[in-house]
C-alpha cells in the first residue's frame, strides 16, 4: 500500500478539518463543565438550535449569511445564560447525576421544539465553495473555511482566557473552586459568564457545522455523542487536552472511513475510545 | 419474610388480567410499561448508588439482537436464545465494567464511558447491515406451527411471560437490597476511598451490581424485542433507550422496588395520552412535553412519584443524606 495515496492523505486532511469543527463545541462543554462543574448533555442540541436560527435568517428572511452569524452568537449565548439560570443553578448542590438528567431532559424539550417548530424536514443552507485542488489533492473550501474559523475561534477564546481579568478569574477557579470566592470572585458571576460563552461556541460551531451539514431536529445525534467522548478522552475541563483529542478523533473517523464504511469508522472511534479511557482514565493529556 | 403472601397474591391478580377480558390495547401498553419496567429495576439497582449509566441501551440491543440473530440464522429458540443473550450482556457489562471500576472511571466519566458503549452497540448493529438489516431493522421469522418454540403467543400468553420476568427482577431487586453488598454500595457512593479502608471491595462490589443490572436490561430488552417481534437499532439500542430506561427510574423513583416500575408505567402513559391527545398532527410536542416533565421532576421530586408516599428513612443516597461533598481524586 502506498502511503503516499492521494486519496489517503485526503483522508488525513478531511479529518483534521473535520477535527477544527469538532474542536469547538468540545472547547464549550469543557468550559462549562471545568468552571460550573455540571455536563450539558443537550449541548449538541444548543448548536442544532444555533443553525436552525442561521438557516431561517438566511434562508427564510433573506439576511445575508454574516448578519444571520452575527445575530446566532449571541441568541446562544442568551440560550446558555438562561439553561444555567434555569435548569442548573437549581441543581449545583445536588448531586452530579441530577444536573446530567436535567439537561437530558432539555435535550429532549429543544428535540421537540424543534420538530414543532420546524418539522421532520432536512433543511440545507445552500452555500457552497468551489472545491481547491492542491497536487491531486482536493479540498473541499467549504471545510477549510469553515476549520479556519473555528481555529480563529479558538484561538480568541484562549487570549480572552489567558490576558482578561475575567478570563483569568474563569481559568482560577476552574482549579480550585472552594478558593477563589475567598479571593474576592463572585462564583455566580463567573458562572454566568462561563455558561454565555459556552453558548456563544455553540452558536460558532453551529454557524460552522450549517455550511456542511443539513440541519434537522435529530442533527444533534450525529454529532453529540462524539462531542462528549472527545472532551472526556481529553480530560474532562482541559482545555487543550479536549482541543488536541478532537483533531486525533476526526483523523480516526476520517482515515477509518477511507478503508471501511463511515459507520464502521465510528464504532473504530467509539472503540477507541474507551480503550483510551482504560489506559488514561482521567483523559490523554491528565496532568 | 411477611410480604411474600401479599406479594404472591399481587401477581396472581396481575396474571389474571387477561382473563377480564381486557381491551388488546390496554393489555399490549402494560407488556410494553412491564418490560420497559424490568430495565428501569435493573437501571435503578445501580443508579441509587450513584453509578449512572448511559448505556443500558447496549445491554437491551445485545440482548434482543442476540436473540433474534440466533433464531434467524440458526434457528435457536428464543427459550435458550435469551438466556445465551443475557449472560452475553452480563459479559459486555463485566468487560466495560472492570476496567471501569479498577482504574476508578466514576462520576461523569463513568457516565459518558457507558454512554459511548451504547452508541457502539447501536452503530455496530446499523454497520452490520448485511445480517442486521441495519436502520431499516429486522423481524424474527414468524413460526406458526411450533409457536411455542418460537416464543410467539397472543397477547395474553406474552403478558405471562413479561409478569414472569418482572417478578424475576423485582425479587432481584429485593435480594440485593437485603444483601450486604447494598450496604457496600451505599458506603462506596459517600466515600470510596473511605469504603476501601474498612474493607470493602469497592470494584468487585460495582461490578456485581453491574452485571446483574445488564442482565435484567438484556432479559428486557430481548423480551420486548420478542414481543414486538420487530427491533431497530434506534429502539432497541443506544443513548434513545438509554435516557427512557433512565427517565423511568427517576420518574419513579429509584429508591423503593415498585418506584422504577411506577415510572415506567407513567411514561409509558404518559407517551400514549400524549400520541392520542396530539395526534400526528403536532408531532414534538411529546418529546417537548416529556422532557419538560423530566426536567421538572429532577428539579421538585428528585426522589420520584414514589417519594410521595415514603417516609424519610430509606437506604442509599438520597436528596436527605447526600449532599454534594467536595472529593479530591489524586494528590
Amino acid at each position: 500500500m502506498n502511503i503516499f495515496d492521494p486519496f489517503l492523505i485526503e483522508a488525513l486532511i478531511n479529518g483534521i478539518l473535520l477535527g477544527g469543527v469538532f474542536a469547538l463545541p468540545v472547547l464549550g462543554l469543557n468550559l462549562v463543565f471545568g468552571v460550573v462543574d455540571v455536563v450539558w448533555l443537550c449541548y449538541a442540541e444548543l448548536v442544532m438550535v444555533g443553525m436552525y436560527i442561521v438557516w431561517y435568517l438566511y434562508n427564510q428572511m433573506g439576511w445575508p449569511l454574516w448578519m444571520a452569524f452575527a445575530v446566532c452568537l449571541p441568541c446562544l449565548a442568551v440560550l446558555g445564560v438562561l439553561l444555567h439560570v434555569l435548569v442548573v443553578r437549581p441543581l449545583l448542590t445536588a448531586p452530579p447525576i441530577n444536573q446530567v438528567l436535567a439537561t437530558g431532559g432539555v435535550l429532549f424539550v429543544l428535540q421537540g421544539g424543534a420538530t414543532l417548530v420546524f418539522s421532520t424536514e432536512f433543511r440545507s443552507l445552500g452555500v457552497d465553495m468551489p472545491p481547491m485542488e492542491v497536487w491531486e489533492v482536493f479540498i473541499s473550501g467549504t471545510k477549510l473555511s469553515a476549520f479556519i474559523a473555528a481555529l480563529v475561534g479558538a484561538a480568541l477564546l484562549w487570549l480572552f482566557l489567558k490576558y482578561t481579568y475575567v478570563g483569568t478569574a474563569i481559568r482560577a477557579i476552574a482549579r480550585d473552586r472552594e478558593v477563589m470566592p475567598l479571593m474576592g470572585v463572585d462564583p455566580r458571576r463567573i458562572y454566568l459568564i462561563a455558561s454565555a460563552i459556552g453558548g456563544s461556541l455553540a452558536g460558532l460551531a453551529a454557524c460552522l457545522l450549517l455550511v456542511q451539514l443539513d440541519v434537522h431536529p435529530f442533527v444533534g445525534l450525529s454529532f453529540g455523542p462524539i462531542t462528549f467522548m472527545i472532551c472526556v478522552m481529553g480530560g474532562l475541563g482541559n482545555m487543550l487536552g479536549g482541543f488536541l483529542a478532537a483533531f486525533l478523533m476526526g483523523v480516526i473517523i476520517s482515515v477509518g472511513g477511507f478503508w471501511g464504511t463511515t459507520e464502521w469508522s465510528y464504532v473504530f472511534a467509539f472503540l477507541f475510545f474507551i480503550i483510551m479511557m482504560f489506559v488514561r482514565p482521567r483523559g490523554l493529556f491528565a496532568r | 419474610m411477611n410480604k411474600i403472601l401479599p406479594s404472591i397474591l399481587v401477581l396472581a391478580l396481575l396474571a389474571g388480567l387477561p382473563l377480564l377480558s381486557l381491551p388488546e390495547y390496554l393489555l399490549h401498553l402494560l407488556i410494553t410499561a412491564f418490560l420497559l419496567g424490568l430495565a428501569c429495576t435493573g437501571w435503578a439497582m445501580m443508579g441509587r448508588f450513584g453509578q449512572v449509566s448511559f448505556g443500558h441501551g447496549a445491554f437491551t440491543g445485545i440482548g434482543a439482537y442476540g436473540m433474534a440473530m440466533m433464531w434467524n440464522l440458526y434457528g435457536v429458540s428464543p427459550w435458550i436464545g435469551i438466556p445465551i443473550s443475557v449472560v452475553l450482556a452480563a459479559a459486555a457489562g463485566a468487560l466495560l465494567g472492570w476496567p471501569c471500576f479498577r482504574l476508578r472511571v466514576v462520576g461523569h466519566y463513568f457516565a459518558l464511558v457507558t454512554l459511548a458503549a451504547g452508541e457502539i452497540v447501536r452503530i455496530f448493529v446499523t454497520a452490520a447491515r448485511e445480517i442486521t438489516g441495519g436502520s431499516l431493522g429486522m423481524t424474527p421469522h414468524l413460526a406458526p406451527e411450533a409457536a411455542f418454540s418460537a416464543m410467539q403467543f397472543s397477547k395474553s400468553g406474552f403478558w405471562w411471560i413479561t409478569l414472569g420476568a418482572w417478578a424475576i427482577g423485582i425479587l432481584v431487586w429485593h435480594l440485593q437490597n437485603r444483601s450486604m453488598s447494598a450496604q457496600a454500595l451505599s458506603a462506596i457512593s459517600e466515600d470510596e476511598d473511605a469504603a476501601a479502608s474498612i474493607g470493602i471491595r469497592v470494584a468487585w462490589e460495582k461490578l456485581k451490581v453491574t452485571v446483574v443490572s445488564a442482565a435484567l436490561a438484556a432479559l428486557a430488552g430481548a423480551l420486548m424485542a420478542q414481543y414486538r417481534l420487530y427491533l431497530n437499532p434506534e429502539t432497541s439500542a443506544g443513548l434513545g433507550i438509554s435516557l427512557q430506561i433512565v427517565f423511568g427510574a427517576i420518574a419513579g423513583g429509584m429508591y423503593g422496588p415498585l418506584g422504577p416500575t411506577i415510572g415506567a408505567l407513567f411514561t409509558i402513559g404518559l407517551e400514549e395520552v400524549l400520541r392520542v391527545f396530539f395526534g400526528t398532527g403536532l408531532i414534538g410536542a411529546a418529546p417537548l412535553i416529556y422532557g419538560l416533565l423530566l426536567v421538572l421532576f429532577v428539579l421538585f421530586m428528585p426522589r420520584g412519584l414514589m417519594g410521595l408516599f415514603e417516609s424519610r428513612r430509606h437506604l442509599g443516597p438520597g436528596k436527605s443524606s447526600s449532599t454534594k461533598t467536595p472529593q479530591r481524586v489524586g494528590t
